[in-house]
């Protein structure tokens, strides 16, 4: 983050104002991807009137950077009146995309409307592997005829690469592909159970020894030694910090209405058909829940050595059942990363739950212990 | 990064830009390069008084200097500089004629 960046995000910390704000305008989709978290079903969307509305609250309430995603954006017919009524209102918006029904024309207005970026979903560089997990054939070609329409046109475009069991081998290739067509790229590991609780897609995360490797891709990471590096220990600045920026400067809206601090933390915390936005923002119990806790306050987390480099998501550890506990996702990237175990994985196979697969047999808690001491 | 060609100019506000009042300082992203600017009270007040109907000059008097209590000819050479350098990046725009409502961002027909 750059320091101006950092500068505006503390300022809107202090201030108690909504930077970010995340914003799914349906959860219809084009496609049937393996691991969604959502149901694809409308239950109800807010109408034009309603988006338009949500969104001037939304500038009121101080909003800067808007992230219009689904679902796929597109399915909405009124997509683009939406996002030129929030370009009026001088949003910086990000779209999110699978890309399949952007041709030329649709470039040409999402350009027109001065868009900051636009994210597209790309599983793999062989049609066989991208198609087989979006269960849309044909999809990779138009995905990638997305990219280069918007690239053409001057756009910033970021090939997003979700990976999973079945393209864990094709980061490289869609890296490579990213860079042939002068687009960005980010890799996420990170499968979440479905906005249900359903945690069935979990099965698709990648298998930990597989994780390992990826965290020491240099290409990936740049300095792997640092980066997998044990972690040093840290005071209390570290232990009085943040857990993330849900709830504090960032939301996200449901294409229903629904408050909740992150896509990735679905804790009802109200909804904007029934209440003023910033009322939510400013007085929901749940809101104010979240923002109460700090590092220190996060059982099993606190006195773990991870605590000043974990990638803890709140919103996993409250989908795995406790919004101030670990998320046994990250424990295990952590592990996969640095090759140390977290107490909360200590205590989980002390339970008898299921270790990683890369985890020695023979590694007994005293030595794991002495390595963490 | 003073534009010579333009004395006085009309100056209007981009529409091609994100833009947002965060604790009485304007925060702007370029969208031509995605450059971001946090803009000073006195920066903000010249972008607010930006409505392409209104020489620079005019707007430091109405809007910089009984706000700020600064000499109009100081104020003024500062303020070329700060036009030039968001100008430069597409998020002013510079005329030596009066600029039409700069419209928001609409769908092209």
């Amino acid at each position: 983050m750059s320091t101006l960046m950092q500068e505006l995000n503390d300022k809107a910390l202090a201030l108690g104002v909504p930077l970010s704000v995340q914003l799914d305008v349906t959860y219809r989709c084009n496609e049937r991807c393996i691991h969604c978290y959502l149901d694809h079903d409308d239950h109800g969307e807010m109408t034009t009137a309603e988006m338009k509305s949500v969104l001037d609250e939304l500038a009121e309430a101080g909003v800067f950077y808007l992230t219009l995603s689904g679902g796929e954006i597109l399915m909405r017919m009124d997509f683009f009146e939406i996002l030129a009524y929030a370009r009026a209102l001088m949003f910086s918006v990000k779209l999110k995309t699978n890309g399949f029904m952007i041709k030329e024309k649709q470039a040409d207005r999402i350009r027109n409307l001065g868009v900051e970026s636009v994210q597209i979903s790309i599983y793999s560089h062989r049609p066989e592997v991208h198609d087989g997990i979006t269960k849309l054939p044909g999809s990779l070609k138009r995905s990638v005829d997305a990219v280069r329409f918007l690239m053409s046109r001057g756009l910033k475009v970021i090939v997003a690469n979700a990976l999973m069991r079945q393209n864990m081998n094709d980061y490289a290739g869609v890296k490579a592909l990213a860079r042939e067509l002068g687009a960005e790229c980010t890799i996420d590991p990170t499968i979440t159970p479905k906005m249900d609780g359903d945690e069935s897609i979990l099965a698709l995360r990648i298998p930990d020894a597989k994780l390992q490797e990826v965290f020491r891709d240099s290409s990936l990471f740049g300095n792997v030694e640092e980066f997998c590096a044990p972690p040093a220990p840290v005071g209390d600045d570290v232990l009085d910090s943040l857990p993330c920026s849900a709830g504090h400067t960032a939301c996200y809206i449901s294409p229903y209405g629904d408050v909740y601090p992150c896509v990735q933390f679905p804790l009802p915390s109200g909804n904007v058909r029934k209440q003023k936005f910033l009322d939510i923002w400013r007085h929901s119990s749940q809101l104010n829940e979240v923002r109460s806790i700090r590092a220190r306050d996060l059982n099993g987390c606190s006195g773990c050595g991870h605590v000043g480099t974990c990638t803890r998501c709140p919103g996993l550890a409250y989908m795995e059942g406790n919004m101030r506990g670990p998320s046994w996702a990250d424990c295990e990237k952590s592990f996969a990363r640095t090759g140390i175990p977290s107490p909360n994985m200590l205590a989980r196979m002390a339970a008898g739950s299921a270790a990683p697969a890369f985890l020695p047999a023979s590694f007994s808690l005293v030595q794991i212990q002495g390595l963490t001491a | 990064m003073k534009n010579p060609s333009i004395n006085n100019p009309y100056i209007a506000r981009s529409p091609m830009v994100a833009a947002r009042l965060l604790g009485g300082e304007m925060m702007i992203m370029s969208a031509v390069d995605s450059t971001l600017f946090s803009l000073n009270e006195v920066a903000t007040a010249i972008w607010q008084g930006a409505d392409g109907a209104t020489r620079l000059e005019e707007i430091v008097r109405q809007h910089v200097c009984p706000e700020f209590d600064v000499e109009p000819a100081l104020a003024t050479e500062d303020a070329e500089g700060f036009v030039a350098e968001l100008a430069a990046h597409g998020v002013l725009l510079v005329s030596d004629q009066p600029i039409s409502a700069p419209a928001p961002p609409r769908e092209s027909p």
